[in-house]
């Protein structure tokens, strides 16, 4: 991929982010920060990238590594942590526990 | 083109118009739980894309396999204990936790790179010679580091392990971060021009610049920065996405950047912040203390619990106006008991939510929602606004500048324009309160010295108890 076409995938996914978050009722916006937040550790594909690359190279193995498990910690966490407070908005007062 | 990169390119874009959908349901409540897992799920066939890809095309070395599971197993076991243990009033400071840790692996990314110069662009093999791929290494460091350090500020002073260092509140701070911003300048282009070394440098102004920034920022406007951080975090990743010459990261990083963003400034115009104002206005509570003198209160109505109960038991629509306090106190679930037994009285109850409530915006929706409030019971404020007039008992419990009148009345409040309850049109109003001391503006409110308003001084958690007990004396909710 040449740089600028590069470019033009940051702008039209910078015009995609704007426009999803365009109406959302004020119930929803920890939730939906948190699992935007969870999203952003998709910076964890980079690390495994840099793991596969390493070709042999222990600290940069290590690095790879580290910071594959920073990402998946967000990832993970951030998509269970979502998930736990949206089960509670969809528990209806008719449902019997 | 060979197989294994049209299979992956297809795996991208696929995963790419799940992670919108994700984000597109996450802001409907119906299909928010569904569009969170969708969301996952298009994660994890990323990394089922990147991974094929490499073993179709240059194989996958046994001693990556090594890293990759020791990186995903540690990483992934702590998530998920961490996501699971924490208690839901402790969500922003968790928030910021996860989110920091996103930023540090685009900063580790980036310094990998950079220190151990390999090809890891998935075409070109020299790209990383390129002043892009320099500039956006220095990006990636840049953002990463305050996304880490900011945010790991941010959770320490919520957690309250922090506090405000009085220097951060004098004009020190702006001389203090425009030299790490100056200095982060510097270092940023030497790196850019070729010379590796000044990478530290980079890292450690950034860092600092991170702390430089949150550290003076009141707890209050602490969401804001967190949800300014997570739009940081999609920045860091969309370069990290640079480095690494991948579209998939670019696209959802910017994604999450604007998204973010957009978060943010709803957030401000909830609380009638600026931007700038919560960067790099300080404390509130410590700016405006000067300047509201008149805070003297001349017409306090204290009442006992008893009278309160009394009050409420003859009521027919009673509005809460839940706030910060109630959070401070995990007092949620004590105040559902109170509600549960006015409704077996056929007495209407609504939970007034402002915009700001709780500690995030939303916070207080997922508290009620914790302990069992059926969502159709929490209204917004410009649809419970107008029943304001036709309520006989409005009890506010731990809420404070959200229930001001001076936002409407008093031109002159530094509160002037925010939008507020208008709680003062009930018939009562009940305040239940630790004491006399300000909301976190630091201003007086007007609601405390009208006619048809009573303090109930305590913690919260406790009147309410008290509260279920003189209700039950009344024989209220038993049949």
């Amino acid at each position: 991929m040449s740089f600028v076409s590069l470019l033009w995938v940051l702008l039209l996914g910078s015009l995609l982010g704007l426009e999803l978050i365009g109406k959302v009722p004020p119930t929803l916006h920890t939730p939906l920060m948190s699992g935007a937040n969870a999203i952003s550790g998709i910076t964890m594909l980079a690390a495994l990238t840099l793991i596969v690359k390493a070709d042999g190279n222990v600290p940069l193995l290590i690095i790879g590594s580290v910071s594959l498990g920073f990402a998946l910690f967000n990832v993970v966490g951030g998509f269970f942590v979502t998930d736990r407070m949206l089960a509670m908005f969809s528990r209806k007062p008719s449902n019997k526990k | 083109m060979n197989i294994p990169v049209i299979i992956k390119f297809l795996i991208d874009l696929l995963a790419v118009l799940l992670l919108a959908l994700g984000i597109k349901g996450l802001s409907k409540v119906k299909s928010a739980r569904d569009a969170n897992r969708l969301a996952a799920f298009a994660m994890s066939l990323s990394v089922v894309g990147l991974l094929s890809y490499y073993l179709g095309t240059s194989g996958i070395a046994i001693e990556s396999w090594i890293w990759i599971i020791i990186g995903s197993i540690v990483g992934s076991l702590f998530g998920a204990i961490l996501a699971k243990k924490v208690p839901m009033t402790s969500m922003p400071e968790t928030v910021a936790l996860f989110n920091g840790c996103g930023g540090m692996s685009s900063l580790l990314v980036a310094l990998g790179v950079a220190i151990f110069p390999i090809s890891t662009s998935l075409e070109n093999f020299d790209f990383f010679k390129s002043l892009i791929n320099e500039v956006s290494i220095s990006v990636s460091i840049f953002v990463g580091a305050i996304t880490f350090t900011g945010s790991i500020v941010a959770m320490a002073k919520l957690q309250g392990w922090l506090s405000t260092p009085g220097w951060t509140q004098s004009k020190v701070r702006h001389f203090v971060n425009i030299v790490f911003a100056v200095a982060s300048f510097i270092a940023f282009f030497d790196l850019i021009n070729g010379n590796t070394s000044s990478i530290w440098l980079l890292v450690i102004v950034s860092s600092l610049l991170g702390i430089g920034v949150t550290l003076p920022i009141g707890g209050a406007d602490m969401p804001v920065v967190i949800s300014l951080l997570n739009s940081y975090s999609g920045i860091a990743a969309a370069a990290a996405g640079f480095v690494v010459d991948s579209q998939l990261l670019i696209v959802a990083g910017a994604m999450v950047g604007a998204a973010g963003l957009i978060l943010t400034q709803v957030m401000c115009k909830g609380m009638n912040r600026s931007l700038v104002s919560v960067l790099f206005g300080g404390s509130l509570s410590a700016q405006s203390t000067a300047s509201s003198g008149s805070g003297e209160y001349t017409n306090i109505t204290s009442c006992s619990v008893e009278e309160c109960a009394l009050t409420l038991e003859a009521a027919n629509k009673v509005i809460i106006v839940p706030g910060y306090g109630l959070a401070v106190a995990q007092a949620q679930h004590t105040l559902r008991e109170v509600t549960k037994k006015l409704e077996q009285n056929g007495i209407e109850v609504v939970y007034a939510i402002h915009p700001v409530a709780g500690r995030m915006p939303g916070h207080m929706n997922v508290l009620l929602a914790e302990a069992d409030v059926p969502y159709e019971q929490l209204k917004e404020m410009d649809v419970v606004n107008p029943d304001f007039p036709a309520t006989d008992v409005v009890l506010v419990l731990g809420a404070n500048d959200v229930v001001n009148p001076q936002a409407k009345n008093d031109s002159s409040s530094p509160l002037y324009g925010m939008p507020v309850l208008d709680v003062q049109e009930a018939r009562t109003v009940f305040v239940i309160k630790r004491g006399m001391s300000a909301g976190y503006s630091g201003i007086k409110n007007d609601l405390f010295d009208l006619p048809n308003t009573s303090m109930v001084f305590g913690d919260a958690k406790k009147v309410l108890n008290d509260l279920i007990g003189e209700l039950k004396d009344l024989g209220v909710g038993e049949k």
